[in-house]
């Protein structure tokens, strides 16, 4: 075999490998999808929207609970982290600005927290709410929510806020304005579609989480929207469910499942589409 | 007016921003003040010793601490590769008309949350892993599999990002010259991107220590070090997940938030590592 013909079956060789792997990667991909929407459709009726949690076996049993607790939880973490995040970020990006030490420590920080692993958050809120109020309640599964998602806004709003090109900064100070007001109505304003995206994202990120809420929020099989007491949550539910030996309950789980991917990826494709035309007028 | 105004703003960001430091202090502190007992009665000796027996109040963390080290290695030996697979796939072989579609969808694959991942696997996963060695179906192995197959969509994700960060000038370069598909990948591509993907591997890995939701379905959560792949096994957070709502003992607590701060370090020396190392402050914000 000649030096060519050498090279040649290794390109061809390499370029099967590397074919055969996005093949085998998307097949997995794929097959985790398709028993999403194959379980999850089987397993949606109305029933599921009417009733709350009931003993496996009953008729009228369905996630209503879940899906309430869960919007009050995500609901609630979202009014509390993205304030949050977006005056942190909008420090970060105006006061801070590039070269500031802390603003760099900060960020360094929130990047880091953001891949610090949930279940450890969730233990901190534990020992910090659950463990001195004596019981689990919906206020520490939003607290625990919130330490994840402020980060994240953090992020996107300070790499979004300095897109904003300096001369609108500038022709609003030059107009006499204060420095808060042009942060507000100018700066803060230029970037909104960018913040959007990033709220979107931190929300579709929150809404997956499990592990937080397992001894925070923890878990109830009916109707509740006392934050002061356990709540049910779409993941704890489809988690207990799932584990459960009763053939009807894992079915509600694959239709909770099914319920809040479909949710996660509307945000997230969202966000793509209100960012796209931006990114193509770059 | 508009002085104090701004003042006021100026400060309230301020503390706000500070607020995100005071919290990752404060976990640092909480875990350890928690933890303290524990550390007392056992001190290093918690990281070796291999017994955990809440009924005896006795406690060591070695089997989590090795089923973590274990499950995750078998992860990142399994999907590092074929991500990059994946990822050259994306940049350099697929027709420009798959590209968008395939990569898209990898992204949002990234986003389904991990419990379903462990749905997954142990519906569908342990079955066949039953039947193919026998035993339970449950263990490390199921583990470490499913693990791979969660990190894989946003190592790719990421991998592909870093690759096609790799001027055409240079590839155009290195086809001038006679170069194959694969030399132009494995010199100019691969070797371009390379602190990328080494960052990547490690941010994927961080996120796998620390994953819980995907594999607490599937680990079944026995101290005891495997002595087969398939043997059932624990990590530390699968014996967070499983045992703290049950833990009634103060020792027993203790000792698992002794595990979550060694968790908390692990973690973040693993994503310290990667960020300085090998990820340029701005790439590594997504």
């Amino acid at each position: 075999m000649s030096y060519t013909e050498k090279r040649i079956l290794i390109n061809k060789l390499v370029m099967v490998l590397s074919t055969l792997s996005a093949l085998i990667g998307m097949g997995f991909l794929l097959w985790i999808l398709s028993i999403l929407v194959i379980n999850g459709i089987d397993a949606i009726n109305w029933n599921i929207f009417i009733y709350e949690g009931a003993p496996p076996g009953y008729e009228e049993s369905g996630l209503k609970h879940a899906l309430i607790g869960q919007a009050l939880l995500i609901g609630v973490s979202t009014l509390i982290g993205v304030p949050l995040g977006i005056l942190a970020g909008t420090y970060l990006s105006e006061y801070g600005g590039l070269k500031s030490k802390l603003a760099n420590i900060i960020r360094d920080i929130s990047d880091i927290m953001m891949s610090a692993p949930s279940i450890v958050i969730g233990s901190f809120v534990y020992a910090v709410i659950v463990a001195p109020m004596g019981n689990f309640s919906g206020w520490a599964g939003i607290a625990a929510l919130s330490i994840i998602m402020v980060p994240i806004i953090l992020r996107t709003t300070d790499d979004m806020l300095q897109l904003v090109p300096s001369t609108l900064r500038e022709a609003a100070f030059a107009l006499g304005a204060p420095k808060y007001k042009v942060i507000l109505q100018v700066v803060l304003r230029g970037a909104k579609t960018g913040i959007l995206t990033g709220v979107l994202l931190g929300v579709a990120r929150v809404s997956g989480e499990t592990a937080p809420l397992l001894f925070t929020s923890f878990n109830d099989n009916f109707l509740n929207t006392d934050l002061s007491e356990p709540i049910a949550s779409l993941t704890v539910t489809m988690f207990n469910y799932a584990t459960s030996p009763y053939e009807d309950w894992q079915k509600l789980g694959w239709a909770a499942a099914f319920i809040l991917s479909m949710f996660i990826l509307t945000l997230n494709i969202l966000g793509r589409v209100i960012l796209a035309p931006k990114r193509n007028k770059k | 007016m508009n002085k104090f105004l701004d003042r006021f703003f100026h400060l309230s960001t301020l503390s706000i921003a500070l607020l995100t430091l005071l919290i990752t202090g404060a976990i640092f502190g909480v875990l350890f003040e928690e933890a303290k007992p524990a550390i007392d009665a056992f001190g290093f000796e918690f990281i070796t010793n291999s017994k955990w027996a809440p009924n005896l109040e006795k406690f060591g963390a070695l089997p989590a601490i090795v089923g973590s080290i274990m499950s995750t290695s078998l992860a990142m030996g399994l999907a590092v590769p074929v991500a990059i697979g994946v990822a050259i796939f994306l940049s350099e072989i697929a027709p420009e008309k798959l590209k968008n579609p395939v990569g898209i969808s990898i992204e949002l694959l990234a986003a389904i949350p991990s419990v379903i991942y462990g749905m997954w696997g142990l519906f569908y996963f342990v079955p066949i892993i039953r039947d193919a060695f026998g035993g339970l179906g449950i263990g490390l192995l199921t583990a470490g599999i499913v693990l791979a197959v969660m990190i894989l969509p946003f190592m790719a994700a990421v991998t592909r990002d870093a690759m096609n960060t790799t001027p055409d000038i240079l590839k155009e370069s290195a086809y001038a010259l006679g170069g194959t598909k694969w030399d132009v990948v494995k010199d100019i591509v691969i070797t371009y991107a390379k602190a990328g993907i080494i960052g990547a591997a490690i941010l994927a890995l961080g996120r796998a220590v620390g994953e819980t939701m995907a594999v607490t379905f599937v680990m079944g959560n026995v101290h005891k070090i495997p002595s087969l792949i398939t043997d059932p096994t624990t990590s530390i957070p699968v014996a967070l997940a499983n045992e703290f709502a049950e833990a009634d003992e103060d020792l027993y607590f203790s000792s698992l938030f002794y595990l979550a701060m060694i968790l908390f370090m692990m973690s973040f020396a693993v994503i310290t590592f990667a960020k300085f190392a090998f990820l340029k402050r701005g790439r590594s914000a997504k």
